[in-house]
């Protein structure tokens, strides 16, 4: 059972990581604001969910689970709205009045 | 398990840092607030990878608060530019 939950926690962290790198390539070499902002929310929500997806196998307890998953839906929470705000500032002819 | 938690938090970490790059190479500032967003992103899941790691239960919270503060960065960002452009500069 616990080579079995290691493993789901291998598999969810690898998974998470290969968003990160995903990101960053996406990051450094996407040609315009908008699509590298595309790649970023990949990794911020992804990336993120992935790897709490696998310390979550991992965790002692309840409380400890419900604390991750806590800290994962803040970052979903703020980056959407911080997507949302950075495209407004980044797209072609400013910001909409 | 706890080797592999730190390479992946060091390679988390790496990649991180190489998205850095982009606050160097701009060209706008909203490039630059993204590779900032990434690293907040990023930091959250190196602690929670080192604090499984290490068995120290207190780094969530630590990842909670940097989650927090890495929102209010991108927020104070905007808020910038719409006071600055507000201003006419």
């Amino acid at each position: 059972m616990t080579l079995a939950l290691d493993g789901l926690t291998i598999l969810a962290v690898c998974a998470g990581a290969f968003f990160f790198l995903a990101g960053t390539v996406g990051l450094l070499r996407f040609p315009d604001p908008l699509s590298r902002l595309h790649a970023l929310t990949k990794a911020d929500n992804l990336g993120l969910g992935l790897i709490v997806l696998g310390l979550l196998f991992q965790a002692g307890g309840l409380l400890a689970a419900l604390k991750l998953i806590g800290v994962w839906l803040l970052a979903l929470l703020a980056g959407a709205s911080i997507s949302q705000l950075i495209a407004r500032t980044a797209r072609p002819g400013g910001p909409p009045a | 398990m706890a080797e592999f938690m730190i390479a992946a938090a060091i390679f988390v970490l790496a990649m991180v840092a190489l998205g850095l790059a982009r606050i160097l190479w701009g060209p706008s500032d909203a490039d630059r607030i993204m590779a900032a967003q990434l690293l907040g992103t990023g930091g959250v899941a190196t602690l929670l990878l080192l604090g499984e790691a290490m068995s120290v239960p207190a780094a969530v919270d630590v990842a909670l608060i940097l989650a927090l503060l890495a929102a209010f960065v991108s927020v104070a960002f905007v808020k910038g530019v719409a006071s600055s452009e507000a201003d006419g500069a």
